[in-house]
């Protein structure tokens, strides 16, 4: 579809045989858009259903696991439930916006998923300003929320989207900073460009480049859970404080909306992080052709799935920063050490050139570095596993 | 050009606000997210409960009791008990007294479970409250075995407990202590250290001694701020001047003397102690004694008046009846902690924010119809 697209800009209007390309733009349209229907949407609802069996495990609850096998159709049973609902606008609210705002939120961070690579060819526009597109098309997800927060006409909601407009800007910052280092470190936009840049082994993934990358690792992972409104940083829907924040007046599949477009937003973030520093769908070189790109669609997927994993066991740890002290950490530390994060990283370059001996030496021991902090956390749980030897009630994981 | 100009935004959190532990409804005015001043609008649980302590029989009455909070049933109908007890002259037997012990201390456990739980949840840590309900489940089955009831236990009656411990109940009970004894550092582990959670109470909602005396805060709130006080050292009551516990108060840990992290530290620290106390009961408890109700057709008490407290789990639980030498009470009174502890919100309140605000109710741990009655 993009070359159709480059072609139809360069020749400046419409040629010829315009009437052939307009239907074959628009069947590629409608084709691109079902894909992202028919994989994306069930993908986040499974991601829901996930997101709530393993809270469950951790909260030694059982989780949804009565419509189908396991309770693995439960996201369907739910869409089908809020499809089924009554569309209750309140009568004071600004019925044009209200109505906008979910469907703002949800392009917003489906868009996203028009560059999201799932492997080396199966893309659905490799554009040259990936990155960037990234951070702009997800932009539209403030803009969301704080019509959805205006426009219903409630003081909580409002609080909600005030709140939630100060966040993801103030987290933008440091989050495009940080990419901004690995931009540099790649010298494209792309987005498949930053993953060509990197090879399949841990050493040769970004995050282990240098250790400014390593530890811009951490703050872009930080500013993209506080853009997706995750716990810690999940102050805009504080059920606790501001009832449902922006999504409190909202019923049936306008609340569906909102809901989707939080799950679909932790893979946007995983996968965004993925690519970024995690080597994205990078194999071991093995001959072109159907069994590569398998092996390429499992390995991205894999790594995402683990950071989507991890963003979902933070949000059933940690309790909620107050708005003030997120701010503080935003402004305070990330931004400032992002900042310097962008210097180091191009310092670095210059001082130690890709490929070197000397670079391939510092990626080894950032693995290794690396390699022992997960080992001490290891050792971490299973010393507190121990020390919780309790009598309770066994819970099946298939429960 | 006009100056831009500002106005407090006037905020109705409750009576169906998430935080709000039931039916409270606090008035907020704020600027932005900062609290200017708080009103507590109460009221919207008043069941009549002491009018009806005027209208049944001294016996009858038991029932209403547990509703005054349900949280802690065993406690407000110990409390009602004693205040009973003391006016018409009745005793005791030692192993009622036993009973009453273990139950009353299980249900402080439980009531701080739910307490803490919920103020964890409040802050948005969500997995801490599904923990602490799993531990109050057990204490519940607990209840359950001995009483049939697993809420409002109806279990202490006037002139001992309504029903003797079933075989093997006592040792069910010090297996459940033996378990909880180390789930309270797993806990701790969880949240009580959590350096965001640390964040988020340490230095909030300070209540100095002199407002927490001023206002009459009572229980953990009140230990919290710096004061020695339980009533279960300083006016005994039960077993409990046989029992060796210690008394937590807020201040020795992290953070400032009376703080949202004092009140919540004080709870956990409270928790071990009843777990010490629910131990000694039963190393010591009297299995020849038979006994465990004193016999009584009805309660017929002279004239006169009591005021009978008792330390539940959210304070000071003071009973205060006149007696016209009836069957019936001329008058009926109940001082709860929930009631004073909530007057307090007003003066702390300005200045907090709104999440701040919601740490703070939380951490005063009032019970809707504990205030209202």
């Amino acid at each position: 579809m993009q070359q159709l697209l480059d072609r139809f800009i360069e020749s400046r209007g419409w040629t010829g045989d315009w009437a052939i390309e307009l239907v074959y733009f628009l069947g590629m349209l409608f084709f691109a858009v079902a894909l992202l229907l028919v994989v994306v949407t069930p993908f986040t609802g499974i991601v829901s259903w996930a997101e709530r069996r393993i809270a469950a495990r951790m909260q030694s609850r059982v989780g949804p696991n009565r419509v189908g096998p396991q309770g693995i159709l439960q996201w369907a049973a739910d869409g089908l439930k809020c499809i089924l609902k009554e569309d209750l606008i309140p009568e004071d609210a600004d019925r044009i916006l209200f109505t906008a705002a979910p469907y703002l939120v949800f392009s917003g961070l489906f868009g996203a998923f028009a560059v999201l690579p799932f492997s080396e060819h199966l893309v659905i526009a490799d554009l040259d300003v990936g990155a960037f597109y990234v951070m702009a098309i997800t932009s539209l997800v403030p803009l969301g929320i704080i019509m959805s927060g205006w426009a219903s006409n409630n003081k909580w909601s409002l609080l909600g989207g005030m709140r939630s407009a100060a966040q993801i800007i103030s987290y933008e910052i440091p989050g495009a900073l940080s990419l901004l280092a690995v931009v540099i470190a790649a010298g494209t936009l792309s987005l498949q460009g930053i993953i060509r840049a990197q090879g399949w082994s841990p050493a040769d993934w970004f995050l282990f480049r240098s250790p400014f990358l390593f530890t811009g690792f951490f703050y872009f992972f930080v500013a993209n859970l506080a853009e997706g409104n995750r716990t810690p940083f999940d102050l805009p829907e504080a059920e606790s404080e501001l009832v449902a924040g922006y999504s409190t007046e909202y019923s049936g599949m306008r609340f569906a909306f909102f809901m989707l477009a939080e799950w679909a937003n932790l893979y946007v973030v995983a996968s965004v992080v993925n690519v970024a520093f995690l080597g994205g769908w990078n194999v071991p070189p093995i001959a072109e052709g159907v069994a590569r790109t398998l092996l390429q669609i499992v390995v991205f997927a894999a790594k995402s799935l683990v950071l989507v994993f991890v963003i979902i066991w933070i949000r059933w740890t940690l309790p909620r920063l107050r708005v003030d002290q997120m701010m503080l950490l935003c402004w305070k530390y990330l931004v400032p050490l992002s900042f310097l994060n962008v210097l180091g990283t191009a310092v670095w370059m210059m001082i130690v050139p890709e490929g070197s001996a000397a670079g391939r030496i510092a990626s080894w021991i950032l693995v290794l570095v690396g390699l022992s902090l997960l080992g001490l956390f290891g050792l971490r749980v299973r010393r507190n596993l121990k020390d919780a030897d309790v009598e309770r009630p066994r819970l099946s994981p298939i429960a | 050009m006009k100056p831009l100009r500002t106005e407090d935004m006037t905020l109705n959190m409750g009576p169906h606000h998430p935080s709000t532990h039931g039916v409270l409804r606090f008035i907020l005015t704020s600027d932005g997210e900062v609290v200017h001043s708080c009103r507590p609008d109460v009221g919207y649980l008043h069941r009549s409960i002491e009018k009806i302590g005027e209208m049944m029989t001294y016996l009858g009455f038991m029932p209403y009791t547990d509703r005054v909070d349900y949280v802690c049933a065993m406690n407000a109908n110990w409390g009602y008990a004693l205040a009973v007890e003391k006016l018409a002259k009745i005793e005791v037997p030692r192993r009622a007294e036993f009973l009453r012990a273990i139950v009353g201390e299980l249900n402080r456990i439980s009531s701080h479970l739910v307490a803490l739980g919920t103020m964890a949840m409040d802050l948005g840590a969500i997995t801490p409250f599904p923990w602490t309900l799993r531990e109050r489940e057990r204490v519940n089955d607990l209840f359950e075995e001995i009483c049939g009831a697993r809420l409002t236990h109806n279990y202490v009656w006037i002139g001992g407990v309504a029903f003797d411990a079933p075989d093997g109940w006592l040792d069910k009970v010090r297996r459940f202590v033996d378990s909880f004894e180390k789930m309270i550092p797993e806990f701790n582990r969880l949240i009580t250290g959590n350096k965001i959670f640390l964040e988020r109470l340490v230095n909030v909602g300070v209540i100095d001694r002199k407002t927490a005396l001023a206002y009459g805060i009572s229980g953990p709130n009140l230990r919290a701020s710096g004061i020695d006080w339980d009533i279960r050292r300083e006016i005994p009551y039960g077993i409990y001047p046989e029992l060796a516990f210690e008394v937590p108060i807020g201040g020795d840990a992290i953070g400032c003397i009376g703080d949202c992290y004092a009140r919540f530290v004080v709870r956990v620290r409270e928790m071990e102690e009843s777990l010490k106390i629910v131990r000694q009961c039963l190393d010591r408890f009297p299995h020849e004694e038979k006994e465990y109700r004193t016999r009584i057709r009805k309660v017929k008490p002279p004239v006169g008046s009591v005021y009978v407290a008792s330390e539940a789990p959210r304070g000071e639980l003071g009973f205060f009846i006149v007696s016209n030498g009836t069957e019936k009470a001329e008058r009926m009174r109940i001082r709860t902690g929930s009631f004073t502890a909530m007057s307090v919100v007003e003066k702390i309140a300005p200045g907090l924010m709104v999440a701040d605000l919601v740490a703070l109710i939380a951490s005063l741990d009032v019970v809707a119809p504990e205030i209202d009655r």
